[in-house]
């Protein structure tokens, strides 16, 4: 259980926020914040432990976002199966695409532009589709009661995005203790190295790939839920791409944290630069770009990887450790 | 008279307009060293491609352990127990010694204690104890000659493929780890090593095949290859065997 309890302390401590603070303001800014930390943690899972640079998160996080909303607005259906119906066919288009892109070879920024292709085919192709309202977009009828995944207080919904990440930290932390893991992080080091070993490199990032689909998925899934609207520019957009991508790279790719610790850096940034000089459009993805170069200048394994390195640095010189032990996170 | 483990039956691969392998036949048992010499060129670590899957052969066949692998996948073989190192060491360079051998380990062996104590066991073996701990991009040359040799020891091979295990190191780094060669084959595991250090192949090998030219031109005990005037001849030029008279090339 050791492992895990890093995972224990920060959701406790991030479940006790409301606790003290009730301003809707700051529990919106969290509940945004977790959104794209669990949407990064998809794509951390493909990119940080497998080296799979996904630019097309979109295709996952708005698949999901759709499919949830099409069941309720035009079917009727219970928005919780929507919700598992989602990440169901958030998985099912990383299946396609994964197949599509390993089975042919694609990798580095060949595989990148194919995933930013792929996503901006559906963006285009759900702006005009009338099941997706083209245009106009889908709005979700006004519902809160528990049953239909709405809840009249936003601590709960917060509480809800928070259970989610916790599962995706949680996920990540299997895998890094896994065969499975092992397996991607060989293939994300050298990928001919670790098919000499007997790893099947493309049934394992095809697995990665899946996982990463589902868990981005469900963050698109939870968008719509909590804003109950959607239109192919949110759901197939690229903000969403950059988000996933850029907030594990800053907090530190290819570690649990790494997704949560980015969101809640940039976000942080985000909304306080907005504070100061008002809501100057484009500002933000200034903020990103700027933390970005910040980040792989001075701490490229991102912030999760800078904190494990001066921990050990103290713990050094508290206690002279012996010669070649070399600790890493 | 029983198949051997590994039989490579008259391959060939081309590159375009060049034949890198020609028709190239070559064994390996259980048990036994045999080694793969030729001049730089010859297509040696084609042949170790074909053989491990990372090519395919444009003709001929390779069959193991009684199976026919040649359009068979790398990752695929490795399962049925053919293990490679490469003559470039492709360490994985961001993880530490012990995860290096660890996705080895993890081939045969799901559970991650029991893969870890393999991976301990395996880098012990190697003499890469010490340094278990260190990342795997802060070993020396002849510490990831070790490395690449401990992850493809710990897939438990029954064939092992070595291209070129000790360039690079110096007498006594080749002198302390030839022991550790001639332990994997009384284990019972099939050698193949490609190698350019004579005296290496002299001691060790039982059996020599040598490639020139994408050909076998020569094969037999060490002694027996290295007193074939063909042999000779691909290694020193035309006339050669005739100055030395067929003596030792070494």
């Amino acid at each position: 259980m050791r492992p895990f309890l890093p995972i224990v302390v920060v959701v406790a401590a991030l479940a006790a926020v409301p606790l003290f603070v009730h301003a809707n303001v700051v529990l919106n800014f969290l509940v945004v914040t977790l959104l794209i930390a669990l949407a990064g943690q998809g794509w951390n899972i493909l990119g940080g432990y497998g080296g799979q640079y996904s630019f097309g998160q979109a295709a996952f996080f708005g698949t999901g976002a759709y499919t949830t909303a099409i069941l309720q607005v035009h079917y009727g259906v219970n928005a919780w199966i929507g919700f598992a119906a989602g990440i169901a066919a958030g998985a099912a288009v990383g299946a396609i695409i994964g197949t599509l892109t390993f089975r042919a070879g694609l990798r580095s920024s060949y595989f990148a532009l194919v995933t930013l292709a792929f996503a901006e085919v559906l963006r285009i192709v759900a702006s005009v589709t009338p099941i997706t309202g083209a245009g106009v977009g889908l709005l979700v009828k006004l519902d809160l009661h528990a049953q239909a995944f709405q809840f009249k207080s936003r601590t709960v919904f917060y509480l809800v995005i928070l259970a989610l990440v916790a599962v995706s930290l949680v996920i990540a932390q299997l895998l890094e203790r896994s065969r499975f893991g092992a397996w991607l992080i060989a293939v994300r080091e050298n990928e001919d190295a670790a098919t000499a070993l007997g790893v099947d490199a493309f049934t394992i990032k095809l697995g990665a790939m899946v996982l990463s689909a589902a868990i981005t998925a469900a963050a698109g899934c939870f968008y719509v839920q909590y804003f109950l609207f959607v239109d192919s520019s949110i759901a197939y957009g690229t903000w969403i791409s950059i988000e996933a991508l850029l907030t594990p790279i800053i907090g530190g790719a290819g570690t649990v944290f790494g997704a949560l610790a980015g969101a809640l850096v940039v976000k942080l940034l985000g909304e306080g630069i907005k504070l100061v000089t008002g809501d100057v459009p484009g500002l933000d993805l200034m903020i990103y770009g700027a933390v970005l170069v910040l980040v792989i200048r001075f701490a490229p394994r991102g912030l999760v990887g800078a904190f494990t390195d001066l921990r050990t640095r103290l713990l050094r010189r508290s206690k002279p450790a012996p010669a070649g032990e070399v600790a890493h996170g | 008279m029983a198949e051997p483990l590994l039989s490579v039956d008259s391959v060939s691969r081309r590159f375009g307009g060049l034949l890198a392998v020609n028709a190239a036949s070559l064994s390996a048992d259980t048990g036994r060293i045999t080694a793969l010499i030729g001049p730089n060129g010859a297509g040696k670590t084609t042949l170790f491609s074909l053989i491990s899957g990372f090519l395919k052969p444009s003709a001929g066949t390779v069959r193991y352990a009684g199976h026919d692998v040649t359009r068979e996948p790398p990752h695929r073989r490795a399962r049925r127990g053919i293990a490679r190192t490469f003559q470039i060491v492709q360490p994985f360079a961001g993880l530490s010694v012990r995860e290096n051998i660890l996705v080895g380990a993890h081939l045969r062996h799901r559970a991650r204690a029991e893969a870890l104590a393999l991976a301990e066991r395996v880098g012990r073996d190697v003499g890469l104890g010490d340094l278990l701990e260190r990342p795997a991009h802060a070993l020396t040359v002849a510490g990831r000659k070790r490395l690449e040799l401990a992850r493809a020891l710990a897939t438990e091979p029954q064939l092992l493929l070595l291209d070129e295990v000790l360039a690079g190191l110096n007498p006594s780094e080749i002198r302390d780890i030839i022991p550790v060669l001639r332990a994997l084959s009384a284990r019972g595991i099939g050698v193949l090593m490609i190698e350019h250090v004579m005296q290496a192949v002299m001691s060790l090998a039982e059996y020599v095949f040598v490639l020139a030219e994408g050909r076998i031109i020569g094969q037999g005990s060490p002694a027996q290859v290295v007193a074939n005037p063909i042999v000779v001849e691909a290694y020193l030029g035309h006339g050669a065997a005739a100055r030395v008279g067929g003596g030792h090339v070494h």
